[in-house]
């Protein structure tokens, strides 16, 4: 045969290869994020799958399907505790977190990434320094400080420490800092006073930055859990978590009827999540942005 | 113009400035106030002790312990997470369909509160009718007591936490991957670089940034670990999972010692901080 034949045929081949290892990799890529998948998702789906069986069926191993879904543990935990409470309290709380971490971190945001004044970058380092300091230094002199300020067991107790936090700063600055000057500069020509052009410029293009920081700060403090645990006292003032802690804790052996109460508390956070999944993305993204 | 910069700067940073007063600067100096005291959580009698509580601390079995488990823990949870982070992002980080599906999944363990997952995991790690061992005693693996035992209930909770927050790294990891000029890549493979040594020579490198900060971030972060130990374990068995701050709570709010609790969160705090200034400086350095 010719040589151009050998070599057409030759090239063929290896285009042929490359592709079959092409699509071998994309067929092993695929198999291995559905597995992954499985595992991050599976625990939730047996939570599922626990909380519609009897005690008697959750004890056994492997699980048989019964044609009755136990739906009557849903009702159990509801009486057992007071979830809708819990829902009020955590929603209270997380909100006034979330709505006080903007407040804060814009306002601080715009002060680290337009205003000028000396030593302003090194109050900002040491500011997110505060990250460092561990939970196990502050956590009992706060208590005292919320005992002395009467706040112990109250709402403004479980929520006033939270009320400012670096990393919202962190991520707002990071946004403005990448806000062209030219807008500001314009308002200021026309007579805009800082506030105004907080306001009425900056806001309202920073609301990706600010509505990842609110999805962000409700979600963690929705989720928080040793100061709530600390703070509040009364049964009927407990967040979700807390609230939830308590139950498994009594209940310690009554699995479906836990895992129906889990269900229930996991559930608006999964809904939020999965309503404001942008958000989210975005607000991690941003922090790994390089100063 | 110039002089009101600086008025509206303390106007504007008036709030955080009174919170983190408050409840962050206040509580330091106190806490140190607090270790030279014995002063119980209830009740007025209150006495200085000096340097006894960290005297105390110093010969005390269960504060070494925490510091041991919370060592290991962290050692078990920052590579485990950062290995399991970068491999989930190199993996996602092409177009894919169902990217949205993927991401989801993977994110669900980190919005989830930690009171709820491990509540789940409690159940998935149960001995007799847990998952885990139901899966493992099916495939005729050993099937650990898990929670119940000595050896194995650190790394139950190490398990927990990677899965919990690979997702989370993940992300940084991805942002991190996304930030790195496509061109660099497609001069290396131009220039006949396999996979491999793309990922050595160009990926490897620039992701150093992310890379810092998802051990920094990790590694703070699982120091400070509590709700796991609380739900599931209490402690035990056999102290084998007090980690720290719940050695410190234990103490605090359950023998009611807020003096030694405070001398204890000094005392780690000492020791920690060195450690947490040298990491930084060795990763970001380079």
């Amino acid at each position: 045969m010719p040589a151009s034949h050998t070599r057409t045929r030759n090239t063929i081949h290896a285009i042929r290869n490359r592709q079959y290892a092409r699509r071998t990799r994309s067929i092993a890529v695929h198999a291995a994020l559905i597995a992954i998948a499985a595992v991050m998702l599976g625990p939730f789906l047996w939570m599922l799958f626990t909380s519609l069986q009897s005690t008697f069926q959750a004890l056994q191993f492997p699980p048989r399907w019964s044609p009755q879904p136990a739906w009557e543990n849903y009702v159990h935990a509801w009486q057992r505790i007071p979830l809708g409470r819990y829902y009020v309290n955590s929603m209270l709380v997380a909100g006034a977190i979330a709505a006080g971490q903007i407040v804060t971190s814009v306002l601080a945001a715009y002060v680290f990434a337009r205003l000028e004044f000396p030593g302003r970058d090194i109050i900002f380092l040491l500011y997110l320094g505060t990250l460092i300091i561990p939970t196990q230094v502050t956590l009992v002199p706060t208590f005292l400080v919320v005992r002395w300020l009467g706040w112990v067991d109250t709402y403004q107790g479980a929520i006033a420490p939270s009320l400012a936090h670096p990393f919202g700063v962190f991520l707002v600055r990071q946004f403005f800092l990448s806000i062209p000057d030219d807008l500001e500069d314009a308002a200021r020509i026309d007579g805009a006073s800082s506030l105004e052009i907080l306001l009425h410029v900056i806001l309202p293009i920073s609301m990706p930055a600010i509505s990842a920081l609110a999805v962000f700060s409700f979600m963690w403090a929705w989720n928080s859990f040793l100061w709530p645990l600390i703070v509040l006292q009364t049964p009927g003032k407990y967040t979700v978590p807390v609230g939830l802690a308590m139950l498994q804790s009594e209940l310690g052996t009554d699995w479906p009827v836990v895992m129906a109460a889990t269900v229930v508390a996991t559930l608006p956070v999964v809904l939020l999540f999965l309503a404001a999944q942008k958000h989210f993305a975005r607000g991690i993204a941003l922090t790994g942005l390089k100063v | 113009m110039e002089g009101s910069s600086l008025r509206t700067a303390v106007l504007y940073l008036t709030p955080t400035i009174l919170v983190v007063t408050v409840f962050v600067l206040v509580p330091i100096g106190l806490s140190l106030y607090l270790s030279f005291w014995r002063w119980p959580l209830t009740g007025p009698s209150r006495t200085f002790v000096g340097l006894a509580n960290y005297s105390r601390l110093l010969h005390s079995p269960e504060f070494w312990n925490a510091i041991r488990v919370t060592v290991l823990y962290v050692l078990g949870v920052v590579p485990l997470s950062t290995g399991a982070a970068l491999g989930l992002a190199l993996l996602v980080n092409r177009p894919l369909r169902g990217l949205f599906f993927y991401r989801t999944a993977y994110f669900m363990p980190v919005v989830t509160s930690t009171v709820a997952v491990a509540i789940v995991w409690k159940w998935i790690y149960n001995p007799q009718a847990g998952l885990l061992n139901g899966v493992l005693h099916v495939l005729h693996l050993p099937t650990p007591g898990w929670l119940t035992d000595p050896r194995w209930a650190l790394p139950a909770l190490i398990i927990m936490a990677v899965w919990k927050y690979a997702g989370y790294y993940m992300v940084m990891f991805l942002a991190g991957l996304q930030a790195i000029p496509r061109e660099y890549l497609e001069a290396a493979a131009l220039d006949g670089a396999g996979r491999l040594s793309r990922f050595r020579h160009v990926t490897w490198p620039l992701l150093r940034p992310t890379t810092a900060l998802v051990i920094i971030t990790s590694t703070i972060f699982s120091f400070q670990v509590f709700g796991p130990v609380y739900v599931m374990t209490g402690g035990g068995p056999v102290h084998s999972t007090s980690v720290i701050v719940y050695h410190l709570y234990e103490r605090a709010f359950g023998f009611q010692e807020l003096g030694y609790a405070s001398a204890i969160g000094w005392a780690l705090f000492l020791l920690v901080f060195p450690l947490t200034v040298l990491q930084f400086k060795a990763l970001s350095h380079r």
